[in-house]
């Protein structure tokens, strides 16, 4: 049985969603998955918003894009517009209520509001906004595990960037516990 | 060697490297300037030769004199870039050298934009540059089967002496997966007989592709024609999924070919006899195999990411023994799954007939799909 997730992570340049999506990508490359992820590519990236479509599957996977994304991660108001309507039912959406000014809409999907970038700041660092929402979304979707992109995170971080570490798995871990509570309350 | 999360275009340049490139000459071109960076970076490092050219005008011929010498040499545009190689890809092809050109293709025509096309078929296809020559095209669908390709280019230049053209869309060029290098592969030792390389002890040659009297240029024709029909002996690639049982066959290549696949997954689990064929080969094309394929099912469903070009090649073959239908997306828009398999229930309903009107009606069902904002 073919068991295929689409995950689009979309926001502003700069709010790590390129990052974001090639984490989840080597999660699941590590862990034996088949996976393609795509960014959107050209103007989109040179400030504007910027996307891409991590695809994880224990089969062949055909198409790298698609209409409807089994889990968003919408960093930014205009993002969640474009997508809380094209989810499947029982689907996911992970919502950054930090630059939103509305509710979510849709009440047949896994939907999370989550303040991200709040959470993140008072980890003391806001680039770890995409490292909340990842968390968050981990608390939903059936593959891959916290541990699974901690290890990613320790095997593909930039040797540059391995300072980075403990902040990323914090800001990972709280966004976890959040989506986790979110769902339960 | 382990699989490693490999993006499109750095990976086929780090197979062309491994495959013993020692040149590339290029100018940057979105979506496929990440193939040159990684080559500014690399080339310098092994000792081998990189230039960032004034124009792809300039680069094409600097891989034309590359080549001369004996050695592999390449290039990696897209679309415009590639227009403009054209008169030298021609030189290089009447003068009979090995060249690997890689094309991450675009929408257009013009300056169009930089989203993922298949609309330079025709010019890959048949030949692109002025006069009677073929070049070998390869579409790979993949990044490890484009690494595979990369390697597989060049040999097949060299054996043939030809222009080999890598044709995949911006998709598989900035697309990342998992896939696997090849070891680096030594450099060859010996230089081909009819290099020019220096004449130091020993009688001199040259290269061109100028033949005043045309009595000469049609003796170069005829080799070159010879040698091609070699070519489509001996060297057709293609793939073939859930075709076994099938009634109908979807056909498309590279990214069109792919998404069919998640198109035709889903129509198999509807009870759909479908099935797909890729050609890997655009040249030489497959023929015998589709004309054995339009004697086994009901329809053709022809899928790519230009108005048909392939298309033309497949009725041609087909001779009308069944219906062949077609879907596309024009511009840069990658077709969706959901709109492949839409096609797929269509035929499947509603036998297909043939009237010859095959690209009127689909671009009366691409507006009407257009108009529902897809």
């Amino acid at each position: 049985m073919t068991q295929e997730y689409s995950i689009i992570i979309s926001g502003f340049g700069g709010q790590g969603t390129l990052f974001a999506g090639q984490l989840l990508a080597y999660a699941a490359m590590d862990n034996g998955y088949q996976v393609t992820w795509i960014p959107s590519y050209g103007p989109e990236m040179r400030g504007g918003t910027a996307h891409c479509t991590t695809i994880i599957s224990n089969s062949i996977i055909g198409s790298p894009v698609t209409r409807s994304p089994y889990a968003v991660i919408g960093l930014n108001l205009p993002s969640v517009d474009k997508y809380e309507k094209v989810i499947p039912a029982g689907g996911i959406l992970i919502a950054n209520q930090s630059l939103m000014n509305r509710e979510l809409v849709r009440s047949d999907i896994k939907g999370v509001l989550i303040p991200a970038n709040e959470i993140a700041e008072q980890l003391g660092n806001k680039q770890m906004t995409n490292m909340v929402t990842v968390g968050a979304l981990l608390a939903h979707l059936p593959v891959l595990s916290v541990e699974a992109l901690e290890q990613a995170l320790k095997d593909h971080l930039p040797p540059r960037k391995q300072q980075w570490l403990p902040a990323n798995v914090d800001a990972m871990r709280k966004g976890f516990e959040f989506a986790q509570e979110a769902v339960a309350a | 060697m382990a699989k490693q999360l490999l993006k499109g275009n750095e990976a086929f340049a780090e197979a062309a490297i491994r495959a013993g490139c020692e040149g590339f000459f290029g100018y940057p071109i979105t979506p496929s300037t990440e193939f040159l960076e990684h080559m500014a970076k690399r080339m310098p490092e092994l000792g081998r030769a990189f230039v960032q050219a004034e124009s792809e005008v300039a680069a094409i011929n600097m891989v034309y004199g590359a080549v001369c010498t004996g050695k592999r040499a390449m290039t990696a545009s897209s679309s415009p870039g590639i227009s403009l190689m054209m008169e030298g890809i021609s030189y290089i092809a009447g003068t009979e050298v090995p060249a690997v050109i890689v094309n991450v293709m675009r929408g257009g025509p013009g300056l169009g934009n930089i989203a993922p096309s298949q609309g330079d078929y025709y010019q890959m296809v048949k030949g692109g540059g002025h006069g009677d020559y073929f070049p070998i095209v390869l579409a790979p669908a993949s990044v490890q089967e484009a690494i595979d390709q990369i390697g597989l280019a060049f040999d097949l230049a060299d054996k043939y002496r030809s222009v080999v053209h890598v044709i995949v869309d911006g998709n598989i060029g900035q697309m990342m997966e998992p896939a696997e290098l090849p070891p680096m592969r030594p450099l060859p030792k010996d230089v081909p007989e009819w290099a020019v390389n220096g004449a130091k002890g020993r009688a001199a040659r040259s290269l061109s592709s100028i033949y005043i009297d045309p009595k000469d240029e049609e003796v170069t024709n005829i080799r070159l024609v010879r040698r091609w029909m070699e070519i489509e002996k001996n060297e057709v690639r293609y793939t073939e999924y859930f075709l076994d049982d099938a009634e109908i066959a979807v056909i498309g290549f590279g990214t069109a070919g792919r998404v069919a696949s998640s198109a035709i997954n889903q129509a198999r689990e509807e009870g759909i006899k479908v099935g797909l064929f890729r050609p890997i080969t655009l040249a030489p094309f497959p023929k015998k195999q589709i004309e054995d394929l339009s004697k086994h099912v009901k329809s053709i469903l022809v899928v790519e990411m230009n108005s048909g070009m392939m298309l033309d090649d497949i009725q041609s073959i087909v001779q009308g023994r069944v219906p062949v239908e077609f879907f596309g997306r024009m511009g840069g828009v990658t077709p969706f799954p959901d709109e492949i398999l839409d096609e797929i229930r269509r035929v499947n309903t509603n036998e297909a007939v043939i009237n010859g009107q095959v690209r009127a009606e689909w671009l009366d069902r691409l507006e009407k799909l257009i108009e529902e904002g897809k």
